[in-house]
């Protein structure tokens, strides 16, 4: 990708808004008694829509769930505050990128939030593995198309 | 009830995810390029959002059921499969290059850029291709943790 805007270290902004993800987790826990992962969350979704094999049953908290999640740069822009985001370019790239993720997280059962964020948090071994597959995964990849063979 | 704690849920978890910057593949890519114009910031929402969740956790399992649902719905497969190990790689690829894993896929979506409308749809695919190669090759089917 050719990609490679400077962004500036934000570890208050950064911490809090971790916090916010942590605080949804524990929400998603205490009051609903599952695991909030937003692949495991899409796909129960999609299973009202496509036959889904395994797909759960109790889908309208999830849909809820991503109304509130597309809702929030909304919320923040209306606040006025900017929504900063650069998203790669390339379009055949990126659709290879949503495929993967949505291949590698059915697979995996898990993205970075329900490994990272509430797998972690549960001390599980499975998730601790995943993590540590994905962000090695992720480590190498940027590593190769920025600074391997081909990168400009 | 269970759909409004999951509306706001879903509002915290995003607002998280933009306050953060998680929702910015730029940051996303350049926490994830080491010898490239590093930015740690993201280490600091992973930390914050697992330290969070831990003792969280643990306040909520005190009572024996969650408010809302009759029971508390844990993974309960504990085995480092193929499947796990497979798929956690080529999540990691897909992140590597697109700077989305799913939760911001969706934050991004009112922003209409075209990656994105070209990531969404391609993850939508890969979710649903995902669960119907994953049925034969693990024994137990029902094991989403994320």
């Amino acid at each position: 990708m050719e990609l490679h805007q400077v962004t500036s270290f934000t570890p208050l902004a950064s911490l809090g808004g971790g916090i916010l993800i942590g605080l949804s987790a524990v929400m998603v826990m205490a009051l609903l008694g599952r695991i909030a992962g937003i692949a495991g969350i899409t796909s129960g979704m999609m299973g009202r829509l496509v036959p889904m094999p395994g797909a759960a049953q109790d889908w309208g908290w999830r849909l809820a769930f991503l109304a509130g999640l597309i809702a929030a740069p909304v919320v923040l822009m209306l606040a006025g505050n900017g929504v900063p985001q650069t998203v790669p370019a390339s379009l055949p790239g990126m659709a290879a990128a949503g495929l993967l993720v949505g291949l590698g997280t059915a697979l995996g059962s898990g993205c970075t939030s329900g490994h990272g964020v509430c797998g972690l948090a549960r001390l599980s071994r499975r998730s601790a593995a995943a993590v540590a597959l994905f962000m090695a995964a992720a480590f190498a990849t940027v590593f190769v198309l920025r600074h391997g063979l081909g990168a400009a | 009830m269970r759909a409004v704690a999951g509306l706001l849920s879903g509002l915290i978890f995003g607002l998280g995810l933009v306050i953060s910057g998680m929702s910015d593949p730029a940051k996303v890519l350049n926490f994830l390029d080491l010898a490239g114009h590093w930015d740690p910031s993201l280490a600091f929402v992973m930390g914050g959002a697992t330290v969070t969740a831990f003792a969280g956790y643990r306040l909520a399992w005190r009572r024996p059921a969650p408010l809302l649902g009759a029971r508390y719905d844990l993974p309960a497969s504990t085995r480092i499969d193929r499947p796990l190990v497979a798929g956690s790689l080529l999540f990691g690829i897909g992140w590597g290059i697109g700077g989305f894993c799913p939760g911001p896929a969706w934050t991004a979506l009112p922003l209409l850029d075209p990656g994105t409308l070209a990531f969404l749809p391609a993850m939508l695919l890969g979710l649903w291709l995902g669960t119907r190669i994953k049925r034969p090759l693990a024994s137990r089917p029902k094991d989403t943790t994320g």
